[in-house]
């Protein structure tokens, strides 16, 4: 008689593979249907950070294209409430300033822009009119859309330059046509493109610097003036210019980053996906509900299998890591598919929204940690149930 | 169970006084899939089994051995009364007896499937009540096949993996295994269906299926439930000449039958009704080919007391 040791056999990491997809490779529906909770779960997170993700991309792009080194300043206001205004000198002073590179300046003006003389004075359609000098363009770092730019020719008559929103809201699609502005008919010598650090450019008007003097009565104090500096000096430039402009009260001058405000929006654009996220979750916890059911339906119309594997000398252990590596294997071909597809509509997505397509590796990693996660606590239960089957019972049921 | 000895010469004074007929001639021979009588009864005897069951001081010669098992389920239904069992080395037996006589309980308690609520059993030396779930499941992986009544073969995969599942808790790696099943195979005649799946086979083939995949193992006694049960004539025919055969290289095996006639084919019945052992009879045919004559006949057997 062999007096081996009783002690059960472990079974190799192949074997357990393979016992714990036995019951997946007999019932490929019944798989593909349990999985697919997960895998929208999944798609639906991965989605939603890669949507979010693939925005945010492109707004930093964007931003780099635009530089985080232009400030603005403007007129604030006096310590009684009073206007005030930059002196006429400013641009000049600004444009000394260590480490600026470029200025431009704009000067506001009360008058109404419309279409002709048939349309009320006061229907300005949010138009704004400004006084614009020539190097505005390039610290804006826009680019016409078509026409040419103001310049000392065409600065000294009555033409004018219009931001694209105010081109849409005249109604003008092409340089050549003409504006009424204060009893008189401007031409438009050009319309600009977008200009995403200055959307005010966009809603406006402008008129050369010197012909607002002449023709509109401008009093040549800049109500804003744009400045581009190195990147290494945009904070000591920004302590700056209230000093420089303004020495006696320099209170009176607001310095404003305009490119923050897009900093901020990309900041901030992941913080209504949690709610989506959320969303999410909640498919896959209903994903890793629908994977435990499956298993538990699976126990026990495999009572016989189990009771056969029991008298084949299958130890209890035995039973339950075939049964938690099938929920496991069940919710991570879930997981691997919510991934692909989310991924896949992610980069439809952006593909259609001109971004970048951008799936964070973090989700990618979590999302499938999570599914397996759900997979162990989906199939633990049924698992335990499993091991816990008399042997006698499993095979008696037929 | 790999380890092969096949010396089946069992020391005559191995069992002093309890088997009475001193049946000792484990047949000899190479038992192709049945280690006949093991192997390590030839070296030291371990101290632990020295002492384990009642007296022995040999080897075991008897792969089961019950002693007053009753099984009584809640509600204080009793499925067994006071079954005392021995069987020997290379016997072929019929446990025979009505639907609800308590055979199946038996089947199960031999099997360690199921533990007695009184009483002893001992399965290839090892009492069973000392042992643990895990020990048990090792029992079985290492000393019992089992065949039932409605084959259990796994849907979907070939006749050779469903063979090498016998061997799937026995540690063997995975190519051994499956060796191991095709030579399985071949000895029940289905070389030629390796590949075949469950549902390409025959009742009778599914069952010869079973019948590899119970003895691939090699283990010390093959437990058949019904074996015949869900085959026609032929087919069980079929069935029950193979495990006459498994038998002659060695083989020890028990199957559970309500059919008499079944049963009246094997060399011993062990009759059961109301969860006891009212006969156990043998007929004076040879089992082992190589029996030598005039030794006692491990067929015919008193019921032990």
């Amino acid at each position: 008689m062999r007096r081996t040791r009783l002690s059960p056999a472990s079974l190799g990491p192949r074997d357990v593979l393979h016992v714990g997809s036995a019951g997946l490779r007999t019932r490929p529906m019944r798989v593909v249907l349990s999985a697919l909770g997960i895998a929208i779960g999944i798609a639906t997170m991965i989605a939603v950070v890669g949507i979010s993700a693939s925005s945010k991309a492109q707004l930093l792009q964007k931003l780099d294209a635009l530089g985080t080194n232009m400030l603005v300043a403007s007129p604030g206001q006096g310590l009684f409430g009073e206007e005030v205004k930059l002196p006429k000198e400013a641009p000049g002073m600004v444009g000394r300033i260590d480490g600026v590179q470029q200025v431009g300046a704009t000067g506001d003006l009360p008058q109404a822009v419309r279409r002709s003389e048939k349309i009320p004075a006061d229907e300005s359609g949010g138009i704004t009119l400004k006084a614009a000098d020539e190097g505005l363009l390039k610290v804006l770092r826009g680019a016409m859309a078509s026409g040419t730019w103001l310049n000392d020719a065409n600065g000294r008559y009555p033409s004018v330059v219009l931001g694209h929103i105010s081109a849409e809201r005249l109604g003008i699609t092409e340089p050549g046509r003409q504006v009424y502005i204060d009893g008189r008919y401007f031409t438009v010598v050009g319309i600009l493109g977008p200009l995403p650090l200055a959307p005010e450019i966009e809603r406006s008007a402008l008129v050369g610097w010197s012909a607002a003097g002449k023709l509109l009565g401008f009093d040549g104090h800049p109500t804003s003036i744009y400045e581009r500096s190195t990147d290494a000096s945009v904070r000591g430039v920004r302590d700056l210019i209230p000093r420089t402009v303004d020495p006696e009260n320099p209170r009176n001058v607001q310095v404003t980053d305009p490119s923050s405000a897009l900093q901020a929006k990309a900041a901030t654009e992941g913080a209504f996906t949690n709610l989506l996220l959320g969303l999410g979750g909640v498919a896959l916890l209903v994903g890793g509900v629908g994977v435990a059911n499956t298993m538990i339906i699976s126990v026990l119309e495999r009572r016989h299998e189990i009771g056969l594997r029991r008298s084949m000398g299958a130890t209890r252990g035995q039973i339950r890591i075939q049964f938690v590596t099938e929920s496991l294997l069940l919710s991570g071909l879930g997981g691997i598919a919510g991934i692909v597809l989310g991924a896949a509509a992610t980069y439809v997505f952006a593909a259609s929204g001109g971004m970048p397509w951008v799936v964070p590796l973090w989700a990618v990693g979590g999302g499938f940690g999570a599914t397996l996660v759900i997979g162990t606590i989906a199939g633990l239960y049924p698992a335990v149930r499993a091991a816990r089957l008399s042997p006698t019972l499993a095979l008696q049921a037929v | 169970m790999s380890s092969g000895t096949t010396d089946g010469a069992v020391p005559g004074p191995a069992d002093p006084g309890t088997c009475p007929t001193g049946h000792a001639a484990g047949p000899v021979g190479t038992g192709y899939a049945v280690d006949p009588a093991g192997t390590g009864h030839a070296g030291g005897l371990p101290g632990h089994f020295a002492g384990a069951s009642d007296g022995f001081t040999g080897a075991p010669e008897h792969v089961v051995e019950l002693a007053g098992v009753t099984k009584e389920y809640p509600g204080g239904v009793a499925a067994l009364r006071g079954v005392d069992l021995r069987v020997a080395r290379a016997e072929l037996l019929a446990i025979v007896g009505p639907s609800g006589s308590g055979k199946s309980t038996l089947l199960h308690i031999i099997g360690t499937l199921d533990r007695p609520t009184a009483g002893s059993v001992t399965i290839a030396g090892h009492d069973i009540a000392t042992l643990t779930d895990r020990r048990l499941s090792a029992l079985r992986a290492q000393h019992i096949g089992f065949v039932f009544q409605s084959f259990h073969l796994v849907p979907g995969i070939s006749a050779q993996d469903n063979v090498a599942e016998g061997l799937l808790y026995s540690g063997l790696p995975r190519a051994e295994r499956r060796r191991r099943a095709a030579v399985a195979l071949d000895r029940v005649g289905l070389a030629d269906r390796m590949a075949h799946r469950p549902h390409e086979l025959s009742g009778g083939q599914k069952q010869r299926v079973a019948i590899a995949r119970a003895v691939v193992g090699e283990p010390d006694l093959l437990l058949a439930d019904e074996p015949t049960g869900a085959l026609d004539s032929a087919s069980g025919e079929a069935v029950m000449a193979l495990l006459h055969d498994l038998n002659k290289e060695g083989a020890t095996i028990a199957v559970i039958t309500h059919d008499s006639e079944i049963a009246a084919e094997l060399p011993r019945q062990v009759r059961i009704r109301d969860g006891q052992v009212v006969a156990d009879e043998g007929r004076a045919a040879p089992t082992g080919k190589r029996r030598a004559p005039g030794t006692g006949h491990p067929g015919i057997r008193s019921a032990e007391r």
